[in-house]
């Protein structure tokens, strides 16, 4: 037991009168990928949110990383769980670079009082590197494409050097190409680091092939879990979104891109 | 006149650093707000006999402690809790107003503001607020950076991003008051708007936007005193114009439009 890092019982989170994670409880391992999936409203957000201790639990435990999340820690808990999101609007006068949007990943870890060293620097420069947006470092934040925003946020994720790393739909709202590149990205990073990782989306079509497991929720339950193999069945995922879906094609034969 | 240019100084920089602040975070009507609520407690500092910077600071400083957090727990959106402060302020103002016996020429002054009868005391409580802005910048520049630019994201990679937001309201608030006297209840929020609003508009830089706003911050104020001592103008009018026309020259020379004519050509 001692691998485990994410450890929710009975869970209960609801915003005012809607009830958005009913009795939920999920185990995670050490350096697992898991992929969870679900209809919109099933509850997947609000489970992440749970597990960097910005949702709030009306009833149930949550112990993530060691420490029970309980409302008071959640900026601790925060600095080690990386968390990103799906692309937003960004105002293209916004007075912040590239480069610097990706060192605010250490701002939290860093600490009041500190500033970022010239190594640290150099680490978000080699991150950038990696992700392939280095030649954008220094250009307006507002001015990327989604594809590109996403690639900033998995950089700025990576700076925080995190234990725990959350997806929400990173590749909703972007284009086929894009969606390919940033999944491809994340399988790169985890093979590389073997950092836990979450993957929320409701695109099944998006789901890398290292997903060891896949979390199906419904109606803020989890209705079922198991392995991909297992729950990438046409019934099974018919019965889950309630209409007729396509299985996708096994994505295990995918290549990863290489970044020079 | 030393104090006067010292008061502009002084204006100029706290006002246009906390419009950067509030423009990057599109949250510019919340320089009206508190203005009106700085305006407020001064006002009943004035009927009831007490000092009225000390109702100003009370009253900016609760309208902004009430903001966030309306905002933030409640079911409301920013602009809509801003706006119900806003219209609670304007009307306490009012009434104090109306119901204060005998002539308003206090009352008329700190709504106009002015600049060359700035008094030792409130040049001494400005710069003491021009001082600790500053250094605020200066020791929380990153999270201050975060905070305004990616609320969401500083929150989610532990930065305390809701204390730091409050903090920047509260110092919107203590600004407002501290320049009360010199710029006026009714104008503040011009000065607060403008120069930052100008510089958003030159630089994709937060440091040279920080710069150039208080350069422009500190260049109407001066403009306001010199117009007001040569020309006896209205000082606070005179601010509130040069800044103007310094926005209108910012938008004409903006290097920026050119990503809003770059985003049209994309849609079509």
């Amino acid at each position: 037991m001692d691998d485990v890092v994410i450890s929710i019982k009975d869970a209960i989170v609801s915003y005012r009168e809607d009830v958005a994670l009913q009795s939920v409880s999920l185990v995670v391992r050490k350096g697992e990928f898991i992929g969870i999936i679900g209809p919109n409203g099933a509850g997947k957000t609000t489970l992440l949110t749970v597990i960097n201790g910005l949702g709030r639990l009306v009833h149930g435990q949550a112990c993530v990383l060691g420490m029970a999340v309980n409302g008071r820690n959640g900026i601790k808990l925060r600095k080690r769980v990386a968390y990103v999101a799906q692309v937003e609007n960004i105002d293209p006068r916004l007075p912040i670079s590239v480069r610097e949007t990706a060192m605010v990943g250490c701002y939290g870890r860093l600490g009041l009082f500190h500033r970022p060293t010239k190594a640290q620097w150099q680490n978000v420069d080699r991150t950038l590197n990696l992700v392939g947006m280095s030649h954008l470092s220094q250009r307006p934040i507002g001015h990327l494409s989604g594809g590109e925003y996403q690639r900033v946020a998995i950089a700025r994720a990576l700076v925080q050097q995190p234990e725990i790393f959350l997806l929400d739909e990173p590749t909703a709202s972007i284009d086929p190409k894009a969606q390919r590149e940033i999944l491809d990205l994340m399988q790169l990073i985890h093979s590389q680091y073997h950092v836990t990782t979450l993957l929320v989306t409701h695109d099944i079509g998006t789901l890398p092939s290292m997903c060891q497991r896949l979390v199906l929720m419904k109606e803020g339950k989890i209705w079922r879990e198991g392995s991909s193999d297992l729950m990438l069945r046409k019934e099974t995922l018919n019965q889950l979104y309630g209409a007729p879906i396509s299985v996708p094609a096994k994505p295990a034969e995918d290549k990863l891109l290489r970044y020079e | 006149m030393q104090n006067a240019i010292l008061a502009g100084l002084c204006g100029g920089i706290t006002c246009s650093i906390v419009g950067v602040f509030v423009v990057t975070m599109h949250l510019s009507f919340i320089g009206v707000c508190i203005a009106h609520a700085a305006f407020a407690g001064a006002l009943l500092g004035v009927w009831l006999g007490f000092n009225p910077l000390i109702g100003a600071l009370f009253f900016s400083l609760a309208s902004a402690g009430v903001i966030g957090p309306m905002a933030d727990r409640g079911e409301l959106n920013l602009d809509t809790s801003i706006g119900i402060v806003f219209s609670l302020m304007l009307g306490l103002a009012f009434l104090f107003m109306g119901i204060m016996p005998g002539a308003r020429t206090e009352a008329l002054s700190l709504f106009w503001g002015s600049i060359l009868t700035v008094n030792r005391e409130n040049l001494i409580f400005l710069a003491t607020v021009t001082v600790a802005i500053v250094a605020l910048v200066i020791v929380f520049y990153k999270e201050i950076q975060a905070v305004i630019c990616h609320r969401e994201v500083a929150l989610a990679v532990g930065i305390p991003a809701t204390l730091v937001f409050y903090g920047l309201l509260f110092s919107t608030g203590v600004t407002i008051t501290a320049s009360l006297p010199s710029i006026g209840g009714l104008l503040i929020y011009s000065l607060i708007l403008n120069p930052a609003a100008a510089a958003y508009q030159l630089t994709y830089s937060l440091k040279r936007m920080l710069l150039i706003a208080v350069v422009f911050g500190v260049l109407s104020c001066w403009a306001g005193v010199a117009a007001s001592y040569l020309l006896d103008l209205p000082s606070g009018a005179s601010i509130v114009i040069t800044s103007s026309v310094i926005f209108g020259l910012a938008i004409a020379f903006s290097p920026k439009r050119k990503v809003k004519k770059w985003q049209q050509v994309r849609v079509k």
